[in-house]
């Protein structure tokens, strides 16, 4: 078997154990990063459970994160509502798109699924623009309230929500319905000759993504106290998403979060590069992804599920 | 009759213009073996798959211990009680043996999180019932291909269907592999299930089956028991349809002339395998020469190595020039031309554009001229050429296949176990293709073949491969005599 899990479980608590006592050493700009890391690590691996376990290519994940992002701005804005509130309104927000992108992922194979995602984030980012009045158009909307003024509390809360989201989403995939909704996605008519309806738990997998899309679209702007196109919804910005769980690795669920959090630092650290940063970023995430095409994650399990 | 376990009436399955199955209908009762035959494209495959409502049929009704299931989703028919081997199957790769059959024994339920315990112990039991023991904590990929086949049975019977139906149960399995798989499909007999098995070999299902019911063009043609059906008239006419005769060869190459391909001390290894060992053969010009040697002897390996998709040592050279060194694209380009046993048709495309690929080197004039003379060749392809390669047959395909491969004019045409999985009609019509390129052509073949009656009448040598080391040369008039009895 590949790593036991019980040194799987002492490594993770250790992980997030030092996380959070990171805020005692580094500066609120380092934990400013990373902060905006952790949700970005929340996005890959929503992502991961629909292209790693229910064989779905969803190339826009900023669809749902948009949703949910622009939901939870609008009510706050609108409303007035308590932050938790917006919370919740972005993740049914989020759900409700996910259904939407689902009735289309059951009819359709391979890559036309993958066109209408990139259609429904063109079509999501329009909106934004054509409602500007509402919504701050390509400037963007501030938000009246924000999660904290202090970066160690904005640092843990993010940490809060991606350990929560990676026990959550981990468990899913590793459990009976982990392994049902793999099956589906790697050949939908075996499945469903070993009597496991698909669609509902292609229908699942789509919810459960969505739900944390849009709840981690929804803080990240809490923290940032504005949302914009560029920030979730942009395409770049999908790519991003999709290169961190890709180099995570596929079907590892937590290799998101190394993708994410690697992304996210490295383009910082490359920062006085200017825009050769990008650049030096994507040229790593193209290597990696040519000589270690498992992800990073998914390379350290395979070593070790060979010896 | 009494109430049967599976009961299906005037099945009816169109696709677009084309009748998959017309008006099919047979019982099965509990406890009972029912072969389901009829050569490749003949809809059998399209039953199984309407009884399992992977499609759905236009018309008919399939009545499961006498409550109607035709039109159900899969899920429900599965959940009903009907379970399915398929024959190729697409295991996922992190997951063990046992993972694989625990997955088969869950429920369809979003709420259960936590499987049942008592999983465990049922699916190990399963595994030990096919014989899947010794291999419980190992991945698919490093599973031999008769453990793999065993996997899809042991998912097919986790839920302990009442009726279970079995797609080609022999394929590609040995001898003694044949008899433990025979041996279990007597087990779900003496369990009372309902047991349809599909093949496209009356003989191979024959000592199983307690009736059988064959098939040709979407239509019922006999019924009966094994003998019964094989001894039917139009069985064997579809089946065997005229004797397969050797061609008189105008001219061949002579031992004077320089061979156009030479093999000299090949040797290939995979790993730590030895692919071939040490392999000599020669080809002259003009010449029909036939390696014969069953799965796994080296054929399709010599062929890689000759068109340069496998590193080797020793020498290969065509033409007097050696081909060490040459990649295999400029090697096509010099002539020779494989058209392997996977086929490897653009499924995509018209039969039209996968020719005019083939042809895409040569001039509009001579291409047009190519394609008309493969289109006399083949007429089958003219009356297929607007539609989807992978919508045809598999006859057709392998037809396609050469004819492509010829769209390039080769001087050496490769080809690659063409017989495989082809019912006998199909060989007849493959045969006579080839019988007209040797008396009519310049063409010089090399054909690999594991069918040595197909083989024989299209050679003017033959070579025979066994584990990786040529153990025979000769004549085909001297192979019964000096090899028969060795390879079979």
């Amino acid at each position: 078997m590949a790593l036991p899990r019980f040194r799987l479980l002492q490594v993770s608590v250790l992980i997030v154990v030092i996380a959070a006592l990171l805020p005692l050493w580094l500066s609120a700009y380092i934990l400013g990063v990373l902060t905006t890391a952790y949700y970005f690590g929340v996005f890959a691996m929503s992502w991961d459970l629909l292209f790693g376990f229910a064989g779905e290519v969803n190339f826009g994940p900023t669809f749902l994160i948009g949703l949910g992002a622009y939901t939870a701005a609008l009510i706050d804005n609108l409303l007035g509502w308590p932050i938790p509130f917006c919370v919740a309104a972005a993740a049914l927000a989020a759900l409700v798109g996910g259904l939407l992108l689902a009735l289309p992922a059951l009819r359709l194979r391979g890559p036309y699924f993958g066109l209408v995602t990139l259609v429904a984030v063109l079509l999501l980012q329009n909106v934004i623009v054509i409602f500007a009045h509402f919504t701050g158009g390509e400037i963007g909307m501030t938000v009246p309230d924000v999660l904290s003024v202090d970066a160690g509390t904005n640092y843990w809360i993010a940490l809060a929500v991606l350990t929560i989201s990676a026990v959550l989403l981990f468990g899913y995939s590793r459990s009976p319905l982990g392994l049902i909704l793999q099956a589906a996605g790697q050949d939908p008519v075996e499945a469903s000759s070993l009597g496991f309806n698909v669609a509902k738990h292609k229908l699942a997998a789509f919810s459960v993504s969505a739900v944390f899309s849009g709840v981690a679209g929804a803080m990240l702007i809490f923290y940032l106290g504005s949302a914009s196109v560029d920030v979730v919804v942009d395409l770049a910005i999908a790519v991003q998403i999709i290169i961190a769980a890709v180099l995570g690795g596929r079907r590892t669920i937590l290799g998101g979060v190394i993708g994410g959090v690697f992304l996210i630092a490295a383009g910082q650290v490359l920062l006085p590069l200017g825009q050769l940063s990008t650049f030096v970023v994507s040229a790593i995430a193209l290597l990696v992804i040519l000589f270690f095409p498992d992800g990073l994650l998914g390379h350290a399990l395979r070593r070790s599920e060979q010896e | 009759m009494s109430a049967a376990r599976l009961e299906v009436r005037g099945l009816t399955k169109r696709f677009g213009g084309l009748v998959a199955v017309r008006d099919i209908g047979f019982s099965i009762q509990p406890g009972e073996i029912l072969g389901l035959i009829g050569p490749n494209g003949s809809g059998k495959s399209t039953v199984m798959k309407l009884i399992m409502g992977i499609e759905r049929p236009n018309a008919g009704s399939v009545r499961l211990n006498g409550a109607e299931i035709a039109g159900w989703p899969t899920h429900r028919i599965a959940r009903a009680g009907i379970g399915i081997v398929f024959q190729h199957s697409r295991p996922l790769h992190r997951q063990t043996v046992l993972e694989h059959i625990k997955l088969a024994l869950l429920p369809d339920s979003l709420l259960r999180l936590a499987a049942d315990p008592a999983v465990e112990g049922k699916a190990r039991a399963i595994a030990s019932r096919v014989g899947l023991e010794t291999v419980l904590g190992r991945h698919p990929g490093t599973l031999a291909f008769a453990d793999l086949r065993r996997l899809e049975l042991a998912k097919a019977i986790a839920r302990e269907p009442s009726v279970v139906l079995v797609d080609e149960p022999f394929a590609g399995l040995t001898p003694s592999e044949v008899a433990s798989f025979s041996e279990l499909i007597r087990g779900f007999r003496a369990e009372g299930k309902a047991v349809l098995l599909v093949d496209h070999n009356v003989k191979s299902v024959a000592a199983l089956v307690d009736r059988a019911l064959a098939m040709y063009l979407g239509e019922r043609i006999a019924e009966g028991t094994a003998e019964t059906v094989m001894r039917d008239e139009q069985v064997r006419r579809v089946y065997l349809g005229g004797s397969i005769e050797a061609a008189a060869r105008v001219s061949t190459g002579t031992d004077a002339a320089s061979p156009l391909l030479a093999v000299e001390g090949v040797s290939v290894l995979y790993g730590k395998a030895q692919a071939l060992d040490n392999v000599s053969i020669t080809v002259r010009e003009r010449e029909f020469v036939s390696v014969v040697g069953l799965n796994g002897a080296g054929k399709t390996t010599l062929f890689n190595a000759v068109s340069g998709l496998v590193p080797y040592r020793g020498t290969i050279r065509f033409a007097e020039r050696t081909l060490a060194g040459t990649s295999a694209a400029a090697i096509a380009r010099a002539g020779i031309v494989q058209c392997p046993e996977t086929r490897e048709l653009f499924g995509e495309m018209s039969v039209a554009e996968n020719l005019e690929l083939g042809g895409a080197h040569l001039t509009n004039a001579a291409r047009t001229e190519q394609l008309a003379w493969l289109l006399d060749l083949f007429p089958i392809l003219a009356e297929r050429a607007r539609q989807n390669a992978a919508t045809l047959s598999g006859g057709e395909q392998q037809m396609l296949a050469i004819a492509r491969a010829l769209m390039m004019r080769p001087r050496l045409l490769i080809l690659d176990e063409p017989t495989l999985g082809l019912a006998p009609v199909i060989l007849e019509q493959l045969s006579k293709a080839l019988a007209r390129l040797h008396t009519t052509t310049e063409i010089t073949v090399l054909l690999g073949e594991q069918n040595v009656t197909f083989a024989l009448p299209h050679a003017d040598r033959i070579y025979v491969l066994e584990h990786a080391r040529i153990i025979w040369e000769g004549p085909p008039a001297r192979f019964a005599a000096e090899a028969g009895a060795q390879y079979l």
